[in-house]
């Protein structure tokens, strides 16, 4: 059981927090303006990267914020974490 | 006979105490301290068990975890199948009796206590031997929060039990135990390495009391220990050689002989023979001749052997036969011979060492990496990690006082890492170690019969199965061991997983080093589930949520449904009514005169802000901003998809005040979903959310007569629906207690929804059930409300939809508003996939035989009979009740184009039959909604 780091509790155990795939993907302004092909983009692909990946989770059992977390996916390992808003990105 | 194997003054089992315990039905006697399979030895009881696929007779071959052969099951105090005889520690009363394989699992339940523990420490040592002594008391003096588990009932390892060691020992044992930070767990095994230092234990804290084990302390417990630093001192285990019917009975590891004796002065046999491919096996010959045993010989497969070692034997008679190897055995329950070369010698006890494998399944399980070490013939941690070493044996280091240097030296890096001074060095202890000796052979397998040759003794595998694995192409040991489930059984590899490796090295001409091994997985020993469950079994597995009425439909005979972790009444029958019958007289009732039910476990969420209804707006897919203070509005959500995720209504409470209701199972999920679009997409609405589905308890008063009985105990209410007219609410007293009562219905009928807080519920249930009594009352459930709303067409999220259907595929392209430019889902919904004529859609479907109830989830096809496979499915039924209303069965269905199929007839096919049906518009209840105003 991994240890996440939540930026405003600490250190908490993995199964207090919920998963939220991944970070920097925001809701279309005008969605009515983008093609079925972009739109399909935003709803269905996400990337799926060996590597550093930027993401976000929830601290469920805890503060119930969400926040952004670069990890690493080969080895699960968490690079950073970041309160929303103020996170660099990946 | 009894105990005629004993040694004198070897051991350290109590001789002044007896127990009596029964093995296959006879009785021996052993003594506190012993092992099941010590005790056996002690008695001379070597044919133990009985091998799964073959029926070959099988003894004892280790003194520990890494049994393969010993199984038996116990019988008394409480049955548990597949234990190792070399792990069940002896007490009074013991009943066990040898497997063939397999076990049988208790008829009764287990009435013991489980447990788990959470520890928290600087450094945890795992392995109580001269390392992990060494490495604990070295931190100890660091002042750091040190834990140390180890399997055995008493510290030491497999240091001997000659006075300076155990002396040290004891010593070590005192200073730590003193030490109140730190924890020093006996009996205790670690399972399994996982994340950030976090190591599962499991202590066995009563399983050697046997029936005299008291009730109030947990039998076994897991701890979950997290650690910043850990020290593995987990040892090493003597490997195999794969030789002709190395299996027999009589035939040992020799460092478990050396256990047997030292530990327990049990000698495993008289005449030996022993084979060996290094120095170990020779302490073996030595000390077992020393204690009066007759030592035929020792077959060396190396070509020299060290001087001291060739004294040490001729001194005591033993010949020493170097170059030589065991090729084959005789015997039947019990080994009678040996065969070297042409030759054959007698004996009772064969001991093997074909070298020693380090304990590293921890250590691999952390991701360290390992390295094949030539000289030993095992794989050894390559380095440590930033968190975790390893210590003695577990590291390659052989040789008592290089061990007890070596955990010194792995808790001094710990505490280097954890930035903390080291305190007063630890004293070695006083054991004469035998000279430098010469470095072992590898030697996995000694020309013969492959399939006489066991790997893996407990799965039955021989070299010839490792062979076929190889020879059907498999070229790595991760698939030979799956092919040929080597490594799976009780001992996990210790045994067998690098003896197949050398030997699926051979057979494929590659270097062992680049081969590897298996992984070695957790958990590192079998555990039973009982231990992983600790507590969370029974009641105690799941959260039961209960409503504040509760207790009343329990006292009325209600039976119960789960819908997540509620339980809600499911229907209330009467003078043993069947579910059927009890359902069409509640039904009828709620359609004829007044029913009412506990609808408490809908979900309820506040919405407080200047921007709630804004917030409101970009979910629902109807405008909710414009809901005017009283008035109530039903509305869907979808999901980005545009697949509905979850209906309910919404009350406006206030210019800035919305109450949400959820469906019963969604609640935490809409909550969750709100919560995450608001902190991620939308931070700048100013909106707050709270959950309130357990402040209120909320009773729908339902049918025609529910005017009646509300009037009679909210006296200062206008019930007229002139003055409460539908999806409106209002603040009011019900039964003296403060309400709010909204005319909502999910049956058709005329209703009112009575919101009050949870507290009070028991009362305003009562006021109303005697109210409602001149009525004709009837409390109903859950059934009666999946029927009531089915005639109407009301679709229940995650019954009638399943995560593919819009809203306009349930016909509610009413709720979908054309005023606004966006929502949560709009844009899916002009997607091609999203338009297609033939998508499915719910419908009503009426069987033709009006008595047939169709299963839920059954299909539907377009002929009466069924064509050949693939059958083209059009769709599947989603609900399905009988109707008191309707006088028939019907069906709610999502079929493939289904609105343009009304009036076809399809068919539904069961097991060996087809049930036509006729497709229909879904509502079939007082379309016109003429009932809801009363």
């Amino acid at each position: 059981m991994q240890l996440i780091a939540c930026p405003w509790c600490g250190e908490r155990e993995e199964a207090e927090f919920h998963y939220g795939g991944q970070a920097h993907v925001p809701y279309p302004a005008k969605p009515a303006d983008l093609d079925d092909e972009q739109w399909a983009q935003y709803v269905f692909f996400r990337d799926n990267p060996k590597g550093p990946f930027a993401e976000r989770w929830m601290h469920a059992a805890g503060c119930r914020r969400w926040f952004d977390a670069l990890r690493d996916t080969a080895t699960h390992q968490f690079l950073s974490v970041h309160r929303m808003g103020e996170e660099p990105r990946a | 006979m009894s105990n005629a194997f004993r040694v004198d003054a070897l051991g350290s089992v109590d001789r002044d105490k007896s127990l009596s315990f029964t093995f296959d039905g006879r009785e021996y006697t052993g003594h506190p301290g012993d092992t099941l399979a010590s005790a056996l030895l002690a008695n001379g009881v070597h044919h133990v068990a009985t091998s799964i696929k073959y029926g070959r007779p099988r003894g004892i071959m280790t003194a520990g975890v890494e049994e393969p052969n010993a199984l038996v099951q116990i019988e008394f105090p409480f049955p548990e199948p597949m234990l190792t005889a070399t792990t069940v520690e002896l007490y009074d009363g013991l009943v066990a009796r040898g497997l063939s394989g397999q076990g049988r699992l208790s008829t009764r339940p287990d009435t013991a206590r489980y447990d788990t523990v959470h520890a928290h420490c600087d450094v945890l040592v795992v392995g109580a031997g001269p390392a992990g002594l060494a490495a604990a008391l070295t931190a100890s003096r660091a002042g750091v929060r040190v834990v140390v588990v180890d399997e055995l009932p008493s510290p030491g390892g497999s240091l001997p039990g000659t006075a300076p060691a155990c002396e040290w020992v004891a010593d070590v044992t005192d200073e730590l135990s003193a030490n109140s930070d730190v924890q020093l767990l006996r009996r205790t095994t670690a399972i399994g390495y996982y994340d950030d230092g976090l190591v599962l234990a499991l202590e066995k804290r009563t399983d050697h009391l046997g029936a005299a084990a008291p009730a109030h302390v947990s039998r076994q417990r897991v701890w979950r220990i997290r650690a910043r630093q850990v020290v593995f001192a987990t040892g090493a285990y003597e490997r195999p050689i794969a030789f002709d019917d190395n299996d027999r009975p009589g035939i040992m590891l020799a460092g478990s002989a050396r256990t047997y004796l030292g530990r327990f002065g049990v000698l495993a046999g008289r005449e030996v023979v022993v084979f060996t491919t290094n120095d170990s096996a020779y302490l073996a010959a030595t000390e077992l001749a020393d204690a009066g045993a007759r030592v035929r010989a020792v077959i060396d497969a190396r070509s020299e052997v060290p001087a001291h070692w060739l004294d040490a034997c001729a001194a005591r008679g033993i010949e020493v036969r170097a170059g030589q190897a065991v090729s084959g055995t005789s015997g039947a329950e019990r080994i009678t011979g040996v065969r070297v070369g042409d030759e054959e010698i007698g004996c009772d006890l064969l001991l093997v060492s074909g070298g020693w494998n380090p304990a590293v399944a921890l250590f691999s399980q952390a991701r360290g990496t390992l390295r094949y070490d030539g000289v030993l013939g095992g794989f050894v941690p390559a380095g440590a990690l930033d968190t975790v070493r390893t210590a003695g044996a577990a590291r390659g280091v052989l040789g008592s006082a290089e061990v007890v240097s070596d955990g010194a030296e792995a808790a001094l890096g710990a505490l280097a890492a954890l930035g903390k001074t080291a305190g007063e060095p630890v004293a070695l202890p006083a054991v004469g170690d035998a000279p430098a000796g010469a470095p072992g052979a590898v030697l996995w397998q000694v020309p013969g019969s492959d399939d006489a040759q066991f790997v893996d003794l407990q799965r039955d595998q021989t070299v010839a199965d490792v062979l076929r694995a190889t020879g059907a192409g498999l070229t790595s040991v991760e698939h030979v061991k799956r092919y040929t489930t080597i490594g799976t059984a009780h001992d996990q590899g210790r045994t067998s997983g690098v003896l197949t490796s050398g030997i699926v090295a051979a057979a494929l001409g590659v270097d062992i080093a680049e081969l590897g091994t298996p992984r070695l997985r957790p958990p590192a020993l079998p555990v039973a589930f009982a231990a992983f469950a600790g507590r969370n079994r029974g009641e105690l597995f799941d959260p039961v949520r209960v409503t504040s009425l509760h207790r009343w439909h329990v006292e009325h005979g209600a039976l119960f449904e789960n819908v997540g972790q509620w339980k809600r009444p499911w229907y209330y029958p009467v003078g043993g009514e069947t579910i059927e019958e009890a359902v069409l007289r509640e039904c009828r009732a709620a359609r004829e005169g007044v029913g009412m039910m506990d609808g408490s476990t809908l979900g309820k969420i506040s919405v407080q802000g200047p921007d709630s209804g804004e917030l409101l707006d970009r979910f629902y897919t109807n405008v909710m901003s414009s809901l005017k203070v009283g008035r109530v509005r039903y509305g869907v959500m979808c999901g980005v998809d545009g697949m509905v995720f979850d209906d309910g209504t919404v009350l406006r409470l206030a210019e800035e005040e919305f109450l949400v209701t959820t469906t019963t199972g969604n609640a935490a999920k809409v909550l969750d979903r709100m919560e995450e679009w608001l902190q991620t997409e939308w931070p700048d609405l100013r909106v707050r959310l709270t959950s309130v589905t357990e402040h209120w308890a909320t009773i729908p008063l339902v049918g025609p007569r529910s005017r009646d009985v509300l009037a009679l105990v909210a006296p200062t209410l206008d019930v007229s629906n002139a003055a409460f007219g539908f999806m409106t609410w209002q603040d009011t007293v019900v039964a003296d207690v403060p309400a709010r009562v909204a005319r909502i219905s999910f049956s058709g009928e005329l209703a009112y929804e009575i919101n009050v807080p949870a507290w009070y519920a028991h009362t305003v249930w009562e006021a109303l059930y005697a109210a409602g009594g001149p009525f004709g009352i009837t409390p109903y459930g859950t059934e009666t409300m999946h029927v009531l709303r089915a005639e109407k067409a009301y679709p229940i999220i995650g019954q009638d939809t399943d995560g593919t259907i819009t809203p306009q595929d349930l016909g509610m392209s009413w709720v979908v508003s054309g005023k606004k430019d966006e929502f949560v889902g709009r844009r899916s919904f002009d997607r091609a996939e999203n338009r297609r004529a033939d998508r499915k859609q719910l419908v009503g479907l009426l069987p033709v035989d009006e008595r047939t109830l169709l299963p839920e989830g059954a299909q539907i096809i377009a002929t009466e009979t069924v064509p050949a496979p693939p059958v083209p499915m059009l769709g599947h039924i989603t609900s399905s009740y009988r109707s008191d209303a309707l006088g028939r069965t019907f069906a709610l269905a999502l079929l493939r184009g289904g609105t343009r199929r009304v009036g076809e007839t399809l068919y539904v096919p069961l097991e060996g039959r087809t049930v036509a049906v006729t497709v229909t518009d879904p509502v079939l209840y007082d379309k016109e909604g003429t009932r809801r105003d009363g």
